[in-house]
């Protein structure tokens, strides 16, 4: 299959290695990776925040910019939950039928890394192998908008020598937000320290999400302790292999 | 509309003021650890028991779809309907009286009460009388208002405000309650015989619910025997019928509505229902979203006045109060589907942590911070649609299926539009950031020397890999979290890179173009 990289802002700034992993994941299961070097933003921290007038252009410009792809998948849920679920909104807010008729036509076909594997693909092992104790957190994007249920704990599970281990209360928001990590930096800690302990209540050594800004939050302050708990995104444990094992 | 006429002094013309930020209250909320204990049990409790009777309906999809159609058809035909019910409530020999604010809807109760020469009235859990403040109005008129929810009356016992809509004493434990009970109540002599009906001495009156319940119980049945007016909320009327229904689960509001001999019901325009019929699907709703029953102990339905029996006079208050403002916009409108469950504060990890004072308003949580901003106008709740972290557990839940986040983004955009109105609006850090990151996204070549700039722009604040303190809004981040610096490639430098080196391994001739 000819997958179009939406790699998102973020994780291009901010996490390449997320990138990376994602396009080598991909290539070893057979499949052509493009990336159009055009795409920015989605357009989400706009649009969350209340700056819908200002992430439309955003949001025309993504839709134009992968118009034509076969599929689009992104190592993000909540990047792609915008597109899927609140580009619609956009174009009614703003009355563009145009904008409407494409993003219908569009979102469909773009995908969050593990739905693709597991719901397109089939796929649950993916020939990967990762010896380390983990824990998954479920963002709540991946959880609550685009549904993505227990594709990616399936794909752990069947990560070869891993330990994985259950998150207790783990459908808990960590609190990030976005804007709202910085908005409501109270509020927003009170939750992650809950999320923190029930973390280190499952002696993993590692914490792993769909979401790079999630895990950036909790990572974040787990740094911060000196908790001996790090953050890892999944493309980069299902990219893992023996010949070529991340740490 | 009513033919009483407007008491001689009316109230003082409330106009919304401002709320306080929500950031304010909720800083105080999170540093109380009695508070934050009292929420997370309770809260996880109901959500708890929420989750186990809504898990055994087979086609709860299909009722929450059921009942947000019910809601939409209803408030596309307001009109109607309310004529209708005006109509039926009529006919059955009840009065209805039309409110267009809480000044209107306070002067016609005032009326009514000292129409009846009464200086005392009993009240059964209403959300609605709180939002209009009738109880300041009443006593303003020497009238003393008394709430005989069990939750409602420890909050008035204590002069505080509600926490919550279901569970309004929620901040509250029984030790805290069991205090509250003797010093207001038992100590100033107003519970009838308390000795004979506790069984007990004063001074050891327990914390068991059992104990606490029947010193209300005992206090609380003399006013019931008393009173000459009781004032109730409604959860429901059906337009064809002219039936008000109350659900509660203390048998109070069934007092209430029986016992003396006039009642006022106060309800929200918007909680019209067409038929009787679709009394079905609220009423399998609401209890398990609420409470996590199955059904609640009690479900009060009357239609007028029945001579003989029950009140002989009854009043019913149709209340706007921005509701038909709220109606007017096509993606808010859905916050006036809204059934008062509760099941979206119980779930919220935002409402968990804070509780309910922070939102400064009597609908707190996820449904008050998308109803209060509208009810009020945008300007005077403009930090309650940033009060979520958008993870969209409240939408989950919803019996009536309100997209609560969606509204939230919708309302943040007013909130932006609003600011951007004036100059210093303009002028601020964040439009001015979000402004210039907008241009950024926009542009490839700008996205990409932006990216080059924060590897540049950040080494002032990177020590020992990781980026520990920033200065401004930005340092509500670093005061828990420390931050990973920009690492030196992006992803797309790396792309680059192994786009040349492939290129370079391989003969132009090799490439796709064959």
């Amino acid at each position: 299959m000819r997958v179009s990289l939406f790699i998102t802002c973020f994780n291009d700034t901010l996490f390449p290695g997320v990138g990376i992993a994602t396009v080598q994941l991909l290539e070893r299961l057979g499949h052509t990776v493009e990336f159009p070097e055009a795409q920015t933003c989605c357009g989400q921290m706009h649009f969350n925040t209340g700056y819908q007038r200002e992430a439309l252009p955003l949001i025309r410009r993504f839709v134009q910019i992968f118009g034509d792809a076969e599929v689009v998948v992104a190592p993000s849920a909540s990047c792609v939950g915008m597109v899927r679920d609140l580009y619609a909104r956009a174009a009614e807010w703003f009355d563009d039928q145009q904008l409407a008729a494409d993003v219908a036509a569009l979102a469909p076909r773009v995908y969050e890394l593990t739905e693709f594997l597991v719901y397109k693909l089939g796929l649950e092992d993916v020939g990967a192998y990762y010896p380390h104790r983990v824990t998954y957190h479920p963002t709540c994007h991946s959880l609550r908008v685009l549904h993505v249920g227990d594709a990616p704990v399936r794909l752990l599970r069947a990560v070869h020598g891993i330990d994985f281990v259950e998150l207790p209360e783990a459908l808990e928001c960590c609190g990030f937000g976005g804007t709202f990590a910085i908005k409501n930096a109270d509020t927003s800690m009170a939750m992650l320290s809950d999320k923190l302990r029930h973390v280190l209540d499952t002696r993993a050594e590692v914490c792993v999400a769909a979401d790079s800004s999630c895990l950036m939050h909790i990572g974040g302050a787990l740094h911060r302790q000196r908790a001996g708990v790090r953050t890892v995104h999944i493309a980069e444990i299902l990219a893992s292999t023996e010949e070529r094992s991340a740490r | 509309m009513s033919t009483h006429s407007v008491p001689a002094v009316p109230e003082p013309k409330r106009r919304p003021r401002p709320l306080p930020v929500f950031q304010k209250g909720a800083r105080q909320a999170l540093g109380n650890s009695q508070l934050r204990r009292n929420l997370y049990k309770a809260t996880h409790t109901i959500r708890n028991k929420r989750a186990a009777v809504v898990g055994e309906v087979p086609d709860w999809q299909e009722l929450r779809e059921a009942g947000r159609a019910i809601k939409e058809r209803t408030l596309r035909h307001l009109d109607t309907y309310l004529l209708q019910l005006e109509a039926s409530v009529q006919r059955a020999g009840g009065h209805v009286h039309w409110a267009r604010d809480a000044e209107e809807a306070n002067a016609i109760i005032t009326q009514i009460v000292a129409d009846h020469d009464a200086h005392e009235v009993i009240k059964v859990k209403s959300l609605t009388t709180d939002e209009i403040r009738l109880n300041d109005a009443l006593a303003a008129h020497g009238i003393e208002a008394i709430e005989t929810d069990l939750a409602e009356l420890i909050i008035q016992l204590a002069g505080e405000r509600s926490s919550h809509i279901l569970v309004p004493a929620i901040h509250k434990n029984r030790s805290e309650i069991r205090e509250l009970f003797l010093h207001e109540l038992i100590e100033h002599d107003l519970v009838p015989g308390p000795r004979a009906l506790l069984g007990t001495e004063v001074d050891e009156l327990s914390d068991e619910p059992r104990a606490l319940t029947a010193v209300a119980r005992a206090y609380l049945r003399s006013k019931f025997l008393s009173a000459k007016v009781a004032i109730s909320g409604a959860n429901f009327a059906v337009a064809e019928s002219g039936t008000v229904c109350v659900v509660e689960s203390e048998g109070n509001g069934r007092m209430c509505v029986t016992l003396p001999p006039v009642l006022v019901s106060v309800m929200g325009l918007e909680k019209v229902i067409p038929t009787w019929q679709d009394l079905e699907v609220f009423l399998q709703l609401l209890p398990r979203s609420s409470t996590g029953e199955r059904m609640n102990p009690y479900t009060s339905l009357w239609t007028g006045v029945s001579q003989g029996d029950g009140p002989q006079e009854f009043h019913l208050v149709l209340l706007d109060n921005g509701r038909t403002q709220v109606l007017a916009d096509t993606v808010g409108r859905q916050a006036l589907n809204c059934i008062r469950c509760s099941a979206c504060l119980n779930i919220c990890p935002v409402y968990e942590r804070t509780g309910g004072h922070a939102y400064a308003s009597v609908y707190p949580g996820p449904i008050g911070a998308i109803l209060t901003p509208q009810l009020l106008g945008i300007e005077n709740a403009s930090t309650l649609p940033y009060a979520s972290s958008l993870c969209g557990a409240c939408y989950e839940v919803c019996p009536v299926k309100i997209n609560i986040p969606e509204v939230l983004i919708y309302l943040r955009g007013r909130v932006v539009q609003e600011k951007q109105e004036s100059l210093p609006g303009r002028l601020s850090p964040e439009n001015m950031a979000m402004k210039l990151m907008a241009r950024v996204f926009a542009d490839q070549m700008q996205y990409e020397e932006a990216q080059q700039l924060a590897r540049l722009g950040q080494l002032p604040f990177v020590h020992r890999g990781a980026i520990t303190s920033l200065p401004g809004p930005l340092g509500g981040w670093t005061a828990l979290r420390d931050l990973a610096p920009v690492p030196l490639q992006s992803f797309r430098g790396w792309w680059r890179a192994r786009q040349a080196a492939q290129q370079k391994s391989e003969p132009p001739a090799q490439k796709e173009q064959l």
